[in-house]
């Protein structure tokens, strides 16, 4: 197989953090690694057992395939494998699989000599995700906490869930990731159309380069960031999304029992005011 | 360790003290009311759940009198309700309403002091109607109240108004059609659990001739349902205060991937629905029919009497006084259908 011009830097031995130089190879374009092993692994059994649950399940329709976590009553012990041990699995396989791939990604990161930015962006994710099904449900003692694996039922748990503290919108952490999700995307179609209207010139016209960009966005809104300022800002605003989606969702119950409108009352109650 | 960094971490500090000091703490407790994995849940404080106990004890009830001697009725003058009853109930009863409705004020807060069957105080009217409405709700409305029924303190608790009445709110001063009204919302309100939603939804929807809460469409397309989401802001005010008044969140009734849907409801919501119909009946036949007898204190801002919600009688629990019975002690307010028995 051929390999791409900038490959030849990434194949280079060593730089795993497990197992030495056993699972340095590639299969294919493919880096294998430990992690790619365990990745592989938990990905293959957490699918098969997704597929296992849809086929006990009622139904095969894509949509309302649901793998529920257990009830309440279980608490944080292991349920039986048709009541919600399944879904258990399943998080123990999706957990396995995501930071495996983080892993991964950090050896790449060794073998091309680069910062840790990706694995540590991904974590991000990860985290977010272990906040949902493993330390929310573990502060509120109980498995059933978590949100069950199906297209249409996991966004019905979102939207009982947000009930439960009557307004959701009021929760200030979902503000906060609320806005940095929009910034985010605001920034992202500010970049992407400076680039696309730098790289496309009008047919006679060069290809512009950073001093254009730069001007352009001075001239407009009075301030450019610039062509490395703006990927570290897409980045903070990307990881405070993920960051702060996960504050709000562990702070409802845990930290707040009540509708997220009461919670301002501190704010109604300030002594400059009250 | 320079002074900004010091001023940093001071400031991080109080930031973070001040973000925590708004919360609660784990443990907590919760209840499942749906299946598994649909999030139907109530998260409770168990901390904050004692206080409320402690604050929804009944009384203990005095001992039972003998049901033996003549009636009520033969004995007093002017007994227009609970007549019937032995002499030695009626007083117990009376000694009973003192110490729910009017502890410190005492007897002579409804009866003149010179002549107990003197209608002359308008509180002895109204007292005497909300006999009349207490056993009509507890033999009428036992969709609502069941068999575990309402006296006297479920609402009064020792206060002759009780603490959750409402009159209709005469909203912002300036008219909002010239701009800077508030239109009945963005306050904070307590009314709707302190959300910006609109703040007196009882003044349409609990009253006798009452708007219809539901806003939401029985089908997919579009076919004729006109309700705005400003209206359905209003029916969300509503439910903001049967929440708040029953200290449970929205999914103790509705799965909220289909609030209009019963069956995918709780059984609770079956409840809920007599109980609005109740408060819009009690509203209509007692309390507003009350209104020329009180004297203007008593009176909301528009001039309308003291009306009831949710609140009246639940007071933040999900059953009144967390479901405790006080009518097997004072069987008298049961009501005609369940005193003959």
């Amino acid at each position: 197989m051929s390999m791409l011009s900038f490959e030849r830097k990434y194949r280079v031995r060593g730089g795993t953090l497990v197992g030495g130089d056993l699972f340095d190879f590639w299969v294919g374009p493919f880096y294998v690694g430990f992690f790619g092993v365990t990745a592989l692994f938990f990905s293959v059994l957490g699918t098969l057992l997704i597929l296992y649950g849809a086929a006990i399940g009622p139904t095969w329709n894509l949509w309302q395939i649901n793998i529920a976590p257990p009830d309440l009553s279980y608490g944080l012990a292991l349920a039986p494998l048709k009541e919600g041990g399944l879904w258990q699995l399943i998080t123990i396989c999706a957990i396995g699989a995501f930071c495996s791939w983080a892993l991964r990604q950090a050896e790449i990161a060794r073998k091309l000599g680069m910062g840790y930015h990706i694995p540590v962006a991904f974590s991000f994710a990860i985290f977010a995700y272990v906040t949902l099904v493993v330390i929310r449900p573990v502060l509120l003692g109980a498995w059933g906490h978590g949100f069950p694996y199906g297209i249409q039922s996991h966004l019905d748990w979102v939207s009982n869930v947000g009930y439960q503290y009557l307004h959701f919108h009021y929760n200030p952490a979902h503000m906060l990731a609320v806005s940095f999700f929009f910034t985010t995307t605001l920034a992202l179609s500010l970049h992407g159309g400076l680039i696309l209207s730098a790289t496309n010139p009008k047919k006679g016209e060069t290809v512009k380069g950073g001093e254009h960009e730069n001007t352009f966005f001075r001239d407009t809104i009075g301030y450019s960031i610039g062509a490395l300022g703006i990927h570290r800002l897409g980045l903070f605003l990307a990881l405070s999304a993920g960051f702060w989606s996960a504050v709000c969702i562990v702070i409802s119950g845990p930290f707040w029992t009540r509708g997220w409108p009461e919670w301002w009352s501190w704010w109604l109650d300030l002594p400059i005011w009250s | 360790m320079n002074s900004s960094t010091r001023n940093a971490r001071i400031l991080f500090l109080t930031l973070t003290g001040l973000l925590l000091s708004g919360c609660e703490r784990p443990p907590t407790e919760s209840v499942q009311l749906g299946y598994r994995g649909t999030g139907m849940q109530q998260v409770v404080n168990p901390r904050i759940l004692e206080q409320k106990v402690a604050l929804n004890v009944p009384p203990t009830a005095t001992a039972s009198a003998g049901t033996d001697g003549p009636s009520a009725g033969s004995i007093y003058q002017n007994v227009q309700v609970l007549g019937d009853l032995g002499i030695g109930q009626f007083n117990r009863l009376m000694v009973a309403m003192t110490s729910w409705v009017s502890p410190d004020e005492g007897c002579t807060y409804c009866h003149s002091a010179a002549n107990f069957a003197s209608d002359e105080l308008y509180t002895k009217i109204v007292s005497r109607r909300m006999l009349q409405m207490t056993t009509e709700i507890n033999s009428q409305w036992q969709s609502h109240v069941a068999q575990t029924g309402v006296t006297c303190y479920t609402c009064h608790r020792g206060k002759p108004v009780p603490g959750n009445v409402w009159f209709t709110d005469p909203g912002s001063a300036r008219m909002a059609n010239q701009g800077g009204g508030r239109e009945h919302q963005n306050a904070a309100a307590p009314a709707v659990a302190m959300s910006s939603l609109p703040f007196d939804p009882f003044t349409p929807f609990f009253k006798d001739d009452s708007a219809n809460i539901r806003v939401v469409s029985n089908t997919a397309l579009p076919t004729g349902n006109r309700a705005s989401t400003k209206q359905t802001e209003w029916t969300y005010g509503l439910m903001m205060h049967m929440s708040d008044a029953l200290g449970v969140n929205c999914t103790f009734c509705h799965n909220s991937r289909a609030f209009a849907d019963w069956s995918q409801s709780t059984p609770q919501r079956v409840t809920a629905w007599h109980g609005i119909e109740m408060v819009r009946a009690l509203n209509g036949n007692y309390l507003e029919p009350l209104g020329p007898q009180y004297p203007e204190n008593r009176l909301g801002p528009l001039g309308d009497p003291p009306k009831v919600n949710c609140g009246t009688c639940h007071q933040g629990a999900y059953k009144p006084l967390y479901g405790a019975s006080m009518l097997t002690d004072y069987p008298a307010l049961a009501g005609p259908a369940a005193a003959s028995q």
